[in-house]
């Protein structure tokens, strides 16, 4: 956190001042290791046992906050009885289906719910298209009426089940797995338990390389499982703070440029599940669901209606017609295959380097070099642009200049001084930027760029009569510009979003006055609110010492202006603050209101004791102690029935590439992680494969402080260049001597994929483990070069190669195996000669996949 | 300029006439010492913006004079920041200013050698004409089964995560009424 | 104003440069045991003051790229790592190698990397911000024969750029090695505290960035009490190895006015121990050439007395 977030970690620090106990929990020692009041260094993807061990720990103790888990978990809940676990089937869960690699979730459900289940053909279509991602802004789609036992003794109750996962999560497995020491791991859980509690809350921090994973999403279920049992969620100094990397990567998925989503975590269709309105408009909720939730059809209408306007009818169905439809993955990285097949004629890069920053880059730059058309915007010249005369690939031929058709159009990109509008911070702030000027010479805001692109294209398809063209001919495109180059107000566009009432064009104040008739529009409902009372909410800047601690009137926060969501948790099931340290938000039984320092995350007027009748659904089926009003059973999810196509409660399993054999399970790695099997996708192999000891090592790759992701923000620049001018690698002084590497001089890193050199730091802050009875050695990279600024070098993301997450699409390039040697990589032809002798070795022809399912799995192998 | 005005600002006059005889403070006072005074005090405008750079959203005042940025720093308001900065944040200005920024349309032909000077909005228009024939030639319009497809497999784009929300809301708004559904960003990265 | 501490020992130093009414002396206070490392400081003081990058080369000092302070870095961030390679994992390392199977058959565990606990606790990162000491008694300044160094009303010491003419005798006197010449200018540079910012009663650059407030800025006194309280509560929670550095108005310059809190000795970041000022002894050299002269004036006056019968 302070390499990567100082500004932020000043709150840490602040604690610190005031006693808190600061862990560290990361490969390497790093800034934030340095100040930390533990250091604990671990292997890097073995995440999901060292926190399975702190959930055996707290289990095992009965060290949970029994009366938050019964009352606001799902602890309570049954599962059917024929679930079986990867207790029971050596790594894998009840319902695997080999042919298509993806489960059947039919006996996760709660008991009585199996008929809502969806089948392994719909997890599948789930996986292609990253369903996972929806469940941002709410639970999955389930039934709010469950079978409970309160006293949490059932051996069908999601305690016991959880009890039952995580026993073989011992401090010894721990040690085996993660490399961390018992009595370390002792001193971490300790703290962890100590410190929370009615008095006390503890949060759980992590940055994004957490989803970097074939099991990311699972990364943060398993931090989520702890924080309930410890009553942690919903509560001031608790919770899971995802640290973004990015100005506005929330924002990015809020409203979102992603394949699978529309604006507020609403699907983009598929061919088959939604073909019609009502099917999709259903399928975003459960008919038998509580919560807010159940409104979806109101978000979906109203979304329509800002889109198309006064052409979406409830006759046409709201112009869903229109919408182009999913029929499987179309995420980056397919984008990319399909472009080296040819498939892709143009391409947009908006502020993106792929060429550095995404992984594989020599297929992103191969990809590039094969289309017809290129659009790149940023602010200074980006590898991406130039990969047709500067390129790696150019040196090994891969790429000849005169041979490359794509055509580039550099367009140079407004700054973010240079034009208004709103980034959606790392914790669901909305701040607004005024303009301090206008952009010098061509530069543009995307803004202008996509308005005057849309002024354009509709232009030209104006007289068309193909029914093809009737969406862009029908789009609500009408936005007032001004200046000198008619740049579009970005106000009149957050307006939108924020939503109006169609008659009267007066802003909508909230979400919960969206309509399914026609009535309201609005471009993104869980923004709804941030132009409340015709005011820019989000441009709200009342000084911080002039506010509460929580300072509700800077910026605005999704959803309205709440600042811990769920914070019905802090208080107890009565309303009463748990502690009055830890008073939040509570009820007030003489108004018969909650109230609090922050906007309560419940209906205003429902008392703690209400209970709906039986069958109740939507918002009046909320219980007055169900705090978690965006799940369908209003309860935090200790174990997630629906909505996770890799299982339901996490589970270890080894990244795709590395050097050791599962020590939990016969299972290897994640059984239906999303794969790309091409023979210009080659993964290193893994046990139980052989040759796994040709890349005998572990790398990771993260930020440093004075860079920026790919570079382009931070190479370029002078004062941060100076920093860290050049591309280094980390390792410890024993594979220094292992492998003969000096102190500032050469090495180069090899994987399946690629070579690339960097300058060698030798350091006693990364070290070798002992795991498992082998020496495992870490290696660690910084991401931030490629070949242009005023300091280049090579790119560490040359070396991963493309397996996903299966939740979310997102690639596993946290983690990755290697060889490295002491010296310069080859240069020209002599490097693909090299990386081929490498695979040549390790038994990697185009013919060879690693399968997802590992001999042995699905049995009851009783390894442990 | 008198000559005793003259004389009196003659650093050793000051120092044998004043309070500091060893003439190593107020007697040594240069004239543009004297006229020091932070540019921030004398800039046209200050625009309250965000950094942009990770997503911590710290605050940052943009400090303008004669049409260029002269300052960014932190915002002593933001209750996030409380007026703080990395390296990268207090290295804003040099990224908006740098004279290594482009700041002109480029074009590469296709099997182009080098770069080539374009015009913005012959720029736009290229690229409209290429959107439209590249969505004409690779559209769907069903499936082998008659379901509606609507769609386009021909275009592809991927953004940054600096990007501004409502950049990002007109950006899906126009690709979706286009029927391209490729559209990705660092989100998913 | 000049006072018989003008040149050593414990003395104001604005007042006693002429500045009658002069407000509270102002300093720094860098706290390295909140530092990150982060370099804001580094990069906030460039852009405020224009100064010059130092150049694009991988020193393999940790992670400091910048080297030390100089004409074009008036904030630098030191980084130390306090760890000898662990003679306990090279072990590991051979004792793995040596066998050919993956059963690990060595060293009992209690000395294994990683097997408890003490090697993390053994490996210290530091970090420390450096700066210019705007010293009670500043050699640099004391030397400047143009008066381009001068004390400002807050008891900082500044070059007058306008002035300088680069004649380099203050690189030499500073006792911490600071002052340095740029070298397209020949001019000499170091840190201003900001002069033009803290005029206007804002903060220097440097500390209004500090992510973690490791940089401290306001009136000496005040924080010199503050310094004093952070060092005790240091000792109260077991950071024994806490103390301060230039913060005694009885050292060798008369206490910096920027002073730090370090967490080891003042060597271990490239500080010394035991800075003097190198024009103490001034005032008797003073002395003795005072008499030397007047021996020649009298010697003159005889001479010229003398042709006169």
């Amino acid at each position: 956190m302070a390499e990567a977030h100082p500004v932020g970690f000043q709150w840490v620090m602040e604690a610190k001042k005031r006693g808190a106990t600061v862990i560290h929990v990361d490969p390497r020692f790093t800034r934030t290791s340095a100040v930390a009041d533990e250091f604990v260094p671990l292997r890097v993807g073995s995440d999901i046992a060292f926190l399975g061990g702190v959930i055996n720990y707290i289990l095992s103790n009965e060290l949970d906050f029994r009366e938050y888990v019964v009352s606001y978990t799902n602890a309570a809940t049954l599962v059917t009885e024929g679930f079986q676990d990867t207790e029971d089937l050596g790594g894998l869960f009840s319902g695997y289906h080999p042919e298509t690699g993806t489960y059947d979730p039919v006996t996760w459900q709660y008991e009585g719910h199996e008929e809502f289940a969806q089948s392994h053909e719909d997890a599948h279509v789930h996986r292609e298209t990253g369903a996972g991602i929806q469940h941002e802004a709410h639970g999955p789609p389930v039934s709010g009426s469950v079978e409970r036992d309160e006293t949490l003794q059932d051996p069908r109750c999601v305690y016991q089940v959880l009890k039952r996962h995580y026993a073989r999560y011992t401090p010894e497995v721990v040690e085996r797995v993660c490399g961390v020491p018992p009595e370390q791991f002792q001193k971490v859980c300790e703290a962890w338990t100590r410190n929370s509690g009615r008095e006390r809350t503890t949060a759980l921090v992590y940055s994004v390389g957490w989803t970097q994973h074939t099991v990311g999403v699972q990364y943060i279920r398993a931090g989520a499982i702890i924080q309930l049992l410890l009553g942690n969620m919903g509560r001031p100094g608790g919770g899971i703070m995802a640290l973004r990397g990015h100005a506005s990567i929330q924002g990015s998925t809020d409203i979102p440029t992603l394949f699978n989503l529309l604006p507020g975590y609403l699907p983009m269709p598929h061919f088959k599940q939604h073909e019609t309105f009502d099917m999709w408009a259903e399928a975003i909720r459960h008919l038998g669901q509580k919560g807010f939730w159940a409104y979806a059809r109101c978000y979906a209408v109203s979304l329509l209606k800002a889109y198309f306007g006064e052409h979406a009818t409830e006759e046409n169905d709201w112009g869903y017609g229109w919408l182009p439809r999913l029929t499987g993955d179309h995420g980056t990285y397919q984008q990319v295959f399909n472009m080296i097949d040819g498939k892709i004629k143009g391409y947009f890069l908006l502020g993106q380097n792929p060429a550095v920053g995404s992984a594989h880059g020599r297929a992103q730059r191969l990809g590039m070099a094969n289309l017809d058309w290129l659009v790149v915007r940023d602010l200074y010249m980006i590898e991406s642009a130039t990969f047709w005369k500067d390129s790696p690939e150019i040196e090994t031929g891969e790429i000849v200049t005169e041979d490359c058709r794509t055509e580039v159009f550099f367009l140079p990109a407004a700054s973010h001084v240079e034009k208004e509008g709103t980034f959606t911070q790392t914790q669901r702030m909305l701040q607004w930027r005024e303009k301090a000027l206008d952009p010098p010479q061509d530069c543009r805001s995307e803004l202008w760029f996509f308005y005057h692109l849309g002024r354009l294209v509709r232009e030209r398809l104006a007289a068309s009569t193909l029914e093809r063209d009737e969406p862009v001919k029908r789009l609500a495109w009408s936005y007032p510009t001004s200046g000198q180059h008619n740049e579009p107000d970005a106000e009149s566009v957050l307006k939108e979003i924020n939503g109006y009432d169609v008659a009267t064009g007066a802003p909508l104040s909230g979400f919960t006055q969206l309509q399914a008739d026609g009535s309201t529009a609005c471009g993104c409902w869980i923004y709804s609110g941030v132009f409340a009372d015709g005011v820019n909410q989000a441009a709200r800047r009342k000084p911080g010492q002039e506010q509460s601690w929580v300072a509700p009137e800077w910026g605005w926060v999704w959803p309205a202006n709440r600042r811990i969501l769920y914070n019905r948790a802090s208080a107890d099931p009565q309303g009463v603050p748990w502690s009055e340290k830890k008073a939040y938000v509570w009820w007030d039984p003489e108004k018969g209101e909650w109230t609090g320092h922050d906007v309560p995350d419940f209906e205003k007027t429902k008392d703690p004791s209400f209970r709906p009748a039986p069958g109740t659904i939507g918002v009046d089926g909320l219980a007055g102690d169900d705090a978690f009003i965006m799940q369908g059973d209003g309860k935090g999810w200790l174990y997630a029935p629906a909505g996770l196509i890799d299982g339901p409660m996490p589970t270890h399993y080894e990244p795709a590439e590395s050097p050791l054999r599962n020590p939990l399970y016969s299972q290897q790695a994640n059984p239906v992680r999303k794969v790309y099997d091409r023979p210009d996708n080659q993964l290193n192999p893994a046990p139980p494969e052989r040759h796994s000891e040709v890349f005998p090592y572990v790398f990771t790759t993260s930020r440093l402080t004075e860079h920026h992701t790919a570079g382009g923000m931070s190479r370029q620049l002078a004062y941060l260049s100076e920093l860290q001018p050049a591309m280094f690698v980390e390792v410890s002084p024993a594979l220094a001597e292992e492998r003969g590497l000096e102190h500032m001089g050469w090495a180069h890193v090899i994987t399946g994929r690629a070579a690339i050199e960097a300058r060698v730091l030798v350091t006693a802050r990364l070290r070798p483990l002992r795991l498992d009875g082998r020496v495992i050695h870490q290696i660690w990279l910084p991401y931030h070069w490629g070949g242009s600024g005023l300091i280049t070098g090579d790119s560490a993301n040359d070396l991963f190669g493309i397996t996903l997450d299966p939740n979310v699409l997102i690639q596993e390039s946290k983690v990755g195996t290697c060889d490295i040697r002491a010296g310069r990589r080859p240069t020209g032809p002599a490097l693909l000669d090299y990386v081929a002798d490498y695979l040549r070795r390790a038994r990697l022809d185009a013919t060879h996949y690693a399968p997802l399912e590992t001999p042995g799995a699905g049995e009851s192998d009783g390894r442990t | 300029m008198g000559v005793r005005t003259w004389i009196e600002g003659w650093p050793v006059y000051r120092q044998l006439t004043g309070t500091d005889p060893l003439g190593r403070g107020q007697a040594a006072r240069s004239a543009r010492t004297d006229a020091l005074e932070p540019r921030t005090k004398t800039a046209d405008s200050v625009a309250k913006s965000v950094c942009p750079y990770c997503a911590v959203g710290c605050g940052q005042r943009v400090f303008v004079k004669d049409g260029k940025v002269t300052q960014i720093e932190g915002d002593p308001d933001s209750p996030i920041s409380r007026g703080r900065l990395c390296p990268k944040g207090s290295a804003s200005k040099s990224l908006v200013t740098s004279d290594r920024r482009q700041r002109t349309v480029l074009y590469r032909r296709p099997y182009g050698k080098d770069w080539e000077e374009l015009d913005l909005d012959t720029a736009m228009e290229m690229i409209a004409d290429r959107v439209v024939k590249a969505r004409a030639d690779t559209w769907e319009d069903k499936d082998d089964d008659g379901r509606p497809l609507n769609r386009t497999l021909g275009i592809s784009s991927l953004g940054g995560a600096t990007l501004d929300n409502e950049e990002n809301y007109l950006i899906k708004k126009l690709f979706t009424a286009m029927g391209a559904i490729q559209i990705e960003n660092q989100a998913r990265i | 104003m000049a006072g018989p501490n003008s040149l050593y020992g414990p003395i104001d130093p604005a007042p006693d440069a002429g500045y009658t009414d002069a407000p509270p002396r102002m300093g720094f206070f860098t706290d390295t045991s909140v530092c990150i490392g982060c370099k804001a400081c580094e990069v906030a003081c460039k852009e405020w003051n224009a100064v010059p990058d130092d150049g694009f080369n991988l020193l393999g000092m940790s992670y400091d790229n910048t080297g030390g302070l100089s004409a074009n870095t008036w904030r630098h961030v030191a980084f130390i790592e306090q760890a000898a390679p662990s003679p306990a994992a090279m072990d590991v390392l051979r004792e793995a190698e040596s066998t050919v199977s993956t059963q690990f058959l060595g060293m009992p565990s209690s000395t294994l990397p990683g097997a408890n606990g003490r090697e993390d606790r053994d490996l210290r990162w530091l970090m420390m911000s450096n700066v210019c000491k705007h010293c009670t008694h500043a050699a640099c300044l004391d030397v400047c024969p143009t008066g381009s160094l001068f004390r400002t009303e807050f008891g900082t010491v500044v070059v007058q750029e306008d002035i300088c003419n680069g004649c380099g005798y203050c690189i030499p006197a500073c006792p911490y090695g600071v002052i340095d010449r740029r070298e397209d200018d020949g001019r000499a540079w170091k840190c201003t505290l900001c002069y033009d910012r803290i005029g206007e009663g804002m903060t220097p650059a440097c500390a209004q960035a500090c992510p973690t407030q490791s940089i401290q800025y306001g009136e000496l006194d005040e924080l010199r009490e503050r310094a004093a309280g952070r060092v005790e509560v240091l000792h109260q929670r077991g950071v024994t190895e806490a103390r301060l550095y230039g913060h005694d108005p009885d050292d060798g310059v008369g206490g910096d006015g920027a002073f730090f809190l370090l967490l080891d000795e003042p060597e271990v970041y490239g500080l010394p121990p035991d800075p003097v000022v190198t024009t103490r002894d001034l005032p008797s050299m003073w002395k003795h050439a005072g008499v030397a002269a007047l021996s020649m004036v009298a010697a003159a006056a005889v001479a010229f007395l003398g042709r006169r019968p």
